[in-house]
C-alpha cells in the first residue's frame, strides 16, 4: 500500500469509514445483519490472519474459538450478565484455550499443525452438541439479549450494527498498534525464519504460542458478538466448515496483510449474498470465483495490489536511473 | 464374543475403503503436494455419475464403466490441469484453500443439478449373509473387503514390481533427479491424478450402497481418509492402508462401546495423540517421500 501517497491514503480511510457509518442508516434488517455479520467475521479473520498470516502457524479451529465466544457470551448475557463482561470472559477463555492449542505447534508445523487443529475443531463441535446442561446440545439457546449502552437499547438492528462496528474499530486499532509492536516483528521473525529469529535472541517457543492465544482471543470477541447478533446459536454454525470458511478468508483476501481479513471477509460474507439472485447457482458460483481468484493470484486480492505497485515502483526506479544515468553522462 | 466380531468384519470392511481413499490421497500429496479437501467430494461425486448414466437408460455394467470413465477425466485430468498446474508452484496453502472451494462447488452443483435428498444405489455385489465359523456374516461387507484388497495388492504391485511403478516412485522421491535420469515426471504426476480418480470411483462405487447417495455424503468420508492417512503415515501406501483399516475398526467399536455421542471423538482424540507423538505416523518414516 505504500505506494500511495499518505494523504490520499488517509482520505480513502475517511471516506471508507464514514461509508460504513452512513451508508446503512437505510438499509433493511437483512442488510444490516449481513453488514454486522461482515464486521464480526472480519475480526475472527483478522485473529487468524494474526496466527497465520503473520506468525505463520497453521489453524483450522478458528471456527471452534468463535463458537467457544459465542456459548460463553450466549450463557451469560442470559443469565443476567452484562455482554462486556462477557466479552472479557470469552477473551479470556478463548485466549487460555488456544495457548494450549498452541502446544502441539511446538512439536509439529505445517499441515501436521493443520490437522491436530482440524481434530480440535471436530472435537469442540462435539463438545457444543453434546453437553446439553450447558450449551443446550442440538435446541441451543435462544432468547440471547442484546446490550443496554449507556442507556441506548441496541435491539434495533442498526445501533446493533455500530456496536459490531465500534467493536471492530477498537480490534483493527489493536491489532494495528500490535503488528508495529516489537511483537509484530517477532512473529514475522516466526514465519519467515523460526531458526534465526531464535539466534537472534527471540524466545519462539513463547512467541509461537502467543501467535495461538492472540489470534483465538480475537476469534472469542467475534463468537461474543455472534451469539446477541443472531439471539440464538446452535451448534451447527461452529462446526468445521467455518473453519474454513474462515482460513478461505485469510488466503483470499491476502495472508499476512493488514486489510486482508476486510477483503476476505468482504468476499465471503457479501460475494454469496450479491449472486443469490442466480438462486440455486449462487454457492456454485462463488466456489468458481474463489478457484479462479487464487488461480489468477495466489497471494489473494492484495497480493495483485501489492505485485502492482511494486511493478510501478520498480518501473519509477528504473527510469530515475535512466534519468540520473544520463545526466551523469552529459555532465562529464 | 459375536458381536465383537461382527463390528470386527464390519470396521475392517469401512476401513477397506477408507483405504482406498487414503492411498489416493497420499499420491496426490506425494507426486504433488496436493492436499485435497475435496477427496470425500471426489468420492461422492462418482456414485451420481454413475446414477445420471442409469437414469439415462445405460445397464449397470455400463454405468459403471462410465462413471469411472467419467471421474478420471473430470477428477483426474481436469483436475490436474485446471487447478492443481497453475497453483503447485505457489506452496501448499493457497492450493489446499482452491479445494476446499472446490470441494463446496461440487456439492453444491451435485444439488443443483441432480438432487438434494438420498438417493438409493444399488449394489455390486450380493446382498445377504453367510457363515463364516459359525457367525453371519454379510456378504456385502466380504465383498468390499475383497474388491478393495485386490485394489490395494495391484497397486502395490504396479508401484513396486514394474518399470512405470518405480518410474513414478523416483518422480515422487527426486523430480530433478528422475527428470535427469529421463524419467518422464509429468506424464508420471498426472498417472497419480488417474490413479486417484480410478480409486476414489470404486470407493463410490463400494460405499454408497451402505450409505445411499448423497451430495454431502463426502464430508465424514474426507475427514475419515485424511485421519487414516495422517495415522498411517503421510508418505507411505502401505501406512495409508494400515491407517485406514484402524480407523474403521477402531470407529465401529467406538460406536459400540465408547457412547455414539462422542464416536467421533475417538478417532480425532487418536490422531492428535499419534501426531504428537509419532507425527510421521505409524508405519511412516521421518522426512522421506515415497509412493
Amino acid at each position: 500500500m505504500s505506494g500511495f501517497a499518505k494523504p490520499l491514503k488517509i482520505a480513502l480511510g475517511l471516506i471508507v469509514i464514514a461509508g460504513l457509518i452512513v451508508v446503512p442508516m437505510n438499509f433493511n434488517r437483512y442488510g444490516l445483519f449481513i453488514l454486522s455479520q461482515w464486521a464480526v467475521m472480519t475480526i475472527a479473520a483478522m485473529g487468524l490472519n494474526l496466527t497465520l498470516g503473520y506468525a505463520g502457524q497453521v489453524s483450522l479451529a478458528q471456527g471452534a474459538f468463535v463458537g467457544i465466544g459465542a456459548y460463553a457470551s450466549a450463557i451469560m448475557t442470559t443469565h443476567g450478565w452484562p455482554l462486556p463482561v462477557a466479552i472479557v470472559v470469552a477473551i479470556v477463555l478463548a485466549f487460555a484455550v488456544g495457548r494450549v492449542l498452541g502446544y502441539p505447534a511446538l512439536r509439529v508445523q505445517h499441515h501436521y499443525l493443520a490437522f491436530v487443529t482440524l481434530a480440535f475443531s471436530t472435537l469442540a463441535f462435539l463438545v457444543f452438541r453434546n453437553e446439553s446442561w450447558l450449551t443446550g446440545g442440538i435446541y441451543g439457546i435462544s432468547n440471547i439479549p442484546r446490550p443496554h449502552f449507556f442507556g441506548i437499547a441496541t435491539n434495533k438492528p442498526l445501533p446493533f450494527y455500530y456496536v459490531c462496528l465500534g467493536s471492530l474499530a477498537i480490534v483493527s486499532i489493536a491489532v494495528w498498534w500490535l503488528i508495529r509492536s516489537p511483537w509484530g516483528r517477532a512473529f514475522m521473525a516466526l514465519r519467515e525464519n523460526p531458526l534465526r529469529a531464535q539466534s537472534l535472541g527471540i524466545d519462539t517457543r513463547r512467541y509461537t504460542l502467543m501467535a495461538f492465544a492472540l489470534g483465538s482471543a480475537l476469534g472469542g470477541v467475534a463468537g461474543a458478538l455472534y451469539a446477541p447478533l443472531t439471539q440464538y446459536i446452535d451448534p451447527v454454525p461452529f462446526n468445521l466448515s467455518l473453519s474454513l470458511d474462515l482460513l478461505m478468508m485469510v488466503i483470499v483476501g491476502g495472508a499476512g496483510f493488514y486489510f486482508g481479513p476486510f477483503l476476505g471477509a468482504m468476499i465471503a460474507v457479501l460475494l454469496p449474498e450479491w449472486l443469490r439472485f442466480t438462486e440455486g447457482y449462487y454457492l456454485m458460483l462463488y466456489a468458481i470465483a474463489v478457484m479462479a481468484l487464487l488461480i489468477w493470484s495466489p497471494t489473494g486480492i492484495l497480493g495483485i495490489l501489492d505485485r502492482y505497485l511494486a511493478e510501478r515502483r520498480t518501473r519509477a526506479a528504473s527510469a530515475l536511473r535512466a534519468v540520473a544515468k544520463s545526466w551523469l553522462e552529459t555532465a562529464q | 464374543m459375536s458381536n465383537l466380531f461382527d463390528l470386527l468384519v464390519a470396521g475392517l470392511a469401512t476401513g477397506a475403503i477408507y483405504a482406498l481413499v487414503a492411498v489416493g490421497f497420499t499420491l496426490l500429496w506425494q507426486t504433488s503436494q496436493t492436499i485435497n479437501f475435496a477427496q470425500g467430494e471426489f468420492v461422492m461425486l462418482p456414485a451420481f455419475l454413475m446414477l445420471a448414466a442409469m437414469h439415462a437408460g445405460a445397464p449397470f455394467w455400463l454405468a459403471i464403466i462410465l462413471g469411472i470413465l467419467l471421474s478420471m477425466i473430470l477428477l483426474g485430468l481436469a483436475f490436474k490441469i485446471l487447478l492443481v498446474d497453475p497453483m503447485m508452484r505457489h506452496g501448499v496453502l493457497p492450493l489446499a484453500i482452491a479445494t476446499m472451494a472446490l470441494a463446496i462447488g461440487i456439492k453444491e452443483a451435485v444439488k443443483q443439478f441432480f438432487s438434494a435428498e438420498a438417493s438409493p444405489f444399488p449394489s455390486v455385489v450380493p446382498t445377504g449373509d453367510i457363515s463364516i465359523l459359525g457367525h453371519a456374516v454379510s456378504l456385502q461387507s466380504i465383498g468390499v473387503l475383497l474388491v478393495a484388497i485386490l485394489a490395494v495388492f495391484g497397486l502395490t504391485t504396479l508401484l513396486n514390481r514394474t518399470s512405470l511403478g518405480h518410474q513414478m516412485q523416483a518422480a515422487a522421491q527426486n523430480p530433478t533427479v528422475a527428470r535427469i535420469i529421463g524419467v518422464p515426471v509429468e506424464r508420471m504426476i498426472l498417472l497419480t491424478f488417474l490413479i486417484n480418480a480410478f480409486l476414489v470411483a470404486l470407493a463410490s462405487l463400494l460405499i454408497t450402497p451402505i450409505y445411499l447417495a448423497k451430495f454431502s455424503s463426502g464430508e465424514v468420508l474426507g475427514q475419515a481418509a485424511f485421519i487414516a492417512a495422517i495415522v498411517g503415515g503421510f508418505n507411505q501406501v502401505r501406512g495409508a492402508i494400515a491407517g485406514g483399516l484402524l480407523i474403521g475398526v477402531l470407529d465401529n467399536l467406538a460406536a459400540a462401546y465408547v457412547s455414539t455421542q462422542y464416536r467421533a471423538a475417538v478417532p480425532m482424540i487418536f490422531l492428535i495423540v499419534v501426531i504428537l507423538f509419532r507425527p510421521q505416523g505409524l508405519l511412516g518414516r521421518a522426512e522421506e517421500r515415497t509412493v
